[in-house]
């Protein structure tokens, strides 16, 4: 149930009529409700064939890309969003990643992991890797290439001149404003370019 | 999955004659086509299939010689492209050699058989004579154009000069235009073609003979470009023909001597060696970018209304996946829907052909959805 909020309350940072290059784009859900609540246009990128087949289904218009490849497909502000939910944690170059979303877009959205919240803290506390909700997968046996926190993020979009507008966790559901980088297990940035 | 059973292929004559690209004119001609499932009442659910080099307008099921059609395992009841749905038109382009108008044919005004003097015919005016056979048939709009490699080219030029007469452009396995290797091997395939002793000029029917030893290096070439180097690895290695080395220079030695001999004689005693010159010109020909200072972007700019699906196999190096995406970012700078499928297969341009699953299912999926869409044209 929280999954289906968690898409809603990203989606509401989407404004209605919005032109949306979704990174990653899974099976289509998001864009799909984008287009189907929201008035949205736009394309989903995906290298998987499952989620590719899956989108197409939905008829979603999306292209099948490797995004270490970069974005040279998609000229400077050429969407009102991009969005990279879940994906981060996945690429090898999360700076260039970064940087091509917010040359691309006018508003970025990135979602990821928040490896801080605290049961992942006590999993390591207690001297193992955390196997949970948001971060499902075995240490030798995850696609993630790398794990970061809420603190770490609002560091690295610092540094890419990210003009973070808006940072939030998410967290069975809710937006966790308060604390976020112990309360949430999915961590949300919202930047837009100056 | 069942076949779409016996087809009949249909005539249909054209009384006023073509204008060409190049300037010439195409006197009065005929076109073979034909059909597969049922034109609806609103006449929305039709889909042309154009094809590439050697194919024809016979797609699917079984043709009056007992011939599967080309695209069989893609086209049918139940199948991706759905019959049971779709209104499905195959028709052979001008200039080929499978019943529509071609070299082969008696100028109607000279009463001469046309032999090389039938008129280089491009891309587009297929597509105009496709355009005009629609129409005919009665439809003012098609669901969709769909083609592959050659057949791809003719989908992308409807959505250029006529894109208010379709929906949705299938492209698969195709290229903006070809790249200078690619001319590079049409002309090899010429050359030996036209340096046939049999060839006379292009007129070897008058002389009674077939320029077949070229007709046979020409297929032997082009078969060597369709397939992947891994899948011919595969399938033939360095394995013999006969137990040992013969120390021959002539014979056949290698199994892939053979297979390529076999694909040439074969190909030669049904494909017309004018239709091949022709065929392998508007290919290196094609080119919409050409027009407006190599900019596709602006070449797309006609296309607003139309969507695509555009599919390529990784171990196509002929028309490769970079040149699928080069359409796919001429798209996407218009704004224009697009999705784009990169299948890892490992046939080569061949792939396009095969009933690779993955393919497939995309293709199923995207036709699912356009005969689903309501029409509000």
């Amino acid at each position: 149930m929280s999954e289906r909020k968690d898409l809603e309350l990203i989606a509401d940072l989407v404004p209605t009529g919005s032109r949306v290059l979704d990174l990653g784009c899974g099976d289509g859900e998001l864009l799909a409700f984008l287009r189907d609540h929201k008035n949205c246009t736009g394309y989903g990128i995906e290298l998987d064939d499952t989620n590719l087949l899956a989108s197409a289904r939905r008829g979603i218009d999306v292209i099948q890309l490797n995004l270490e490849d970069g974005l040279a497909l998609f000229d400077d502000r050429s969407f009102d969003v991009v969005l990279q939910l879940d994906t981060l944690q996945h690429l090898r170059n999360t700076e260039k990643m970064l940087r091509e979303t917010a040359r691309v877009g006018r508003i970025g959205i990135v979602s990821f992991p928040n490896f801080a919240h605290w049961p992942n803290r006590l999993h390591v506390l207690q001297g193992r890797m955390p196997v949970t909700r948001a971060l499902p997968y075995a240490w030798y046996d995850t696609p993630n290439i790398r794990v970061g926190t809420f603190a770490d993020f609002d560091l690295l979009a610092h540094k890419c001149g990210l003009g973070v507008t808006d940072s939030f966790g998410l967290q069975a559901g809710q937006v966790v404003r308060t604390w976020p980088n112990l309360r949430a297990s999915v961590a949300v940035f919202k930047f837009e370019q100056n | 999955m069942t076949s779409t059973g016996w087809v009949q292929a249909q005539q249909m004559h054209f009384s006023a004659p073509l204008a060409l690209k190049s300037g010439a004119v195409l006197p009065p001609y005929s076109l073979t086509y034909e059909t597969h499932g049922t034109l609806n009442a609103a006449r929305s659910n039709a889909v042309l299939v154009c094809h590439a080099l050697n194919a024809s307008h016979h797609l699917a099921g079984t043709d009056a010689q007992g011939k599967l059609g080309w695209w069989d395992n893609l086209i049918g009841p139940g199948k991706a492209l759905d019959t049971d749905k779709f209104f499905v038109i195959g028709v052979n382009n001008p200039g080929s050699c499978f019943g529509s108008t071609g070299p082969m044919d008696v100028h109607p005004l000279t009463g001469a058989i046309y032999g090389a003097d039938f008129p280089v015919v491009t891309v587009q005016d297929w597509v105009d004579a496709q355009v005009r056979l629609v129409q005919a048939l009665g439809i003012q709009q098609l669901a969709a154009v769909l083609g592959g490699s050659l057949g791809g080219m003719q989908a992308l030029d409807w959505t250029l000069r006529h894109s208010d007469k379709l929906r949705h452009c299938v492209a698969v396995a195709t290229a903006p235009n070809l790249s200078a290797q690619n001319i590079a091997f049409n002309e090899v395939a010429r050359r030996a073609i036209v340096t046939d002793p049999d060839f006379h000029g292009g007129h070897y029917i008058a002389k009674g003979v077939v320029p077949k030893r070229g007709l046979r290096v020409a297929r032997m070439i082009g078969h060597i470009t369709y397939l992947a180097g891994d899948a011919m690895e595969l399938k033939f290695g360095r394995e013999l023909k006969a137990t040992d080395l013969g120390y021959s220079t002539q014979d056949v030695e290698f199994q892939v001597e053979s297979y390529l001999r076999h694909q040439g004689d074969k190909f030669s005693d049904y494909f017309d060696a004018n239709t091949y010159l022709l065929i392998t010109r508007a290919l290196d020909y094609f080119d919409p970018a050409r027009e407006v200072n190599g900019d596709l972007t602006r070449a797309f700019a006609s296309a607003q209304q139309n969507r695509f699906l555009l599919v390529s196999f990784s171990t196509d190096w002929r028309f490769s996946p970079a040149r699928s995406r080069e359409i796919v970012k001429a798209l996407v700078d218009n704004r224009i829907r697009v999705s784009y499928a990169e299948i890892d297969a490992p046939h080569g341009h061949d792939a396009f052909l095969l009933d690779d699953p993955r393919y497939h299912a995309v293709m199923r999926a995207y036709f699912e959805r356009m005969a689903n869409e309501a029409v509000t044209a």
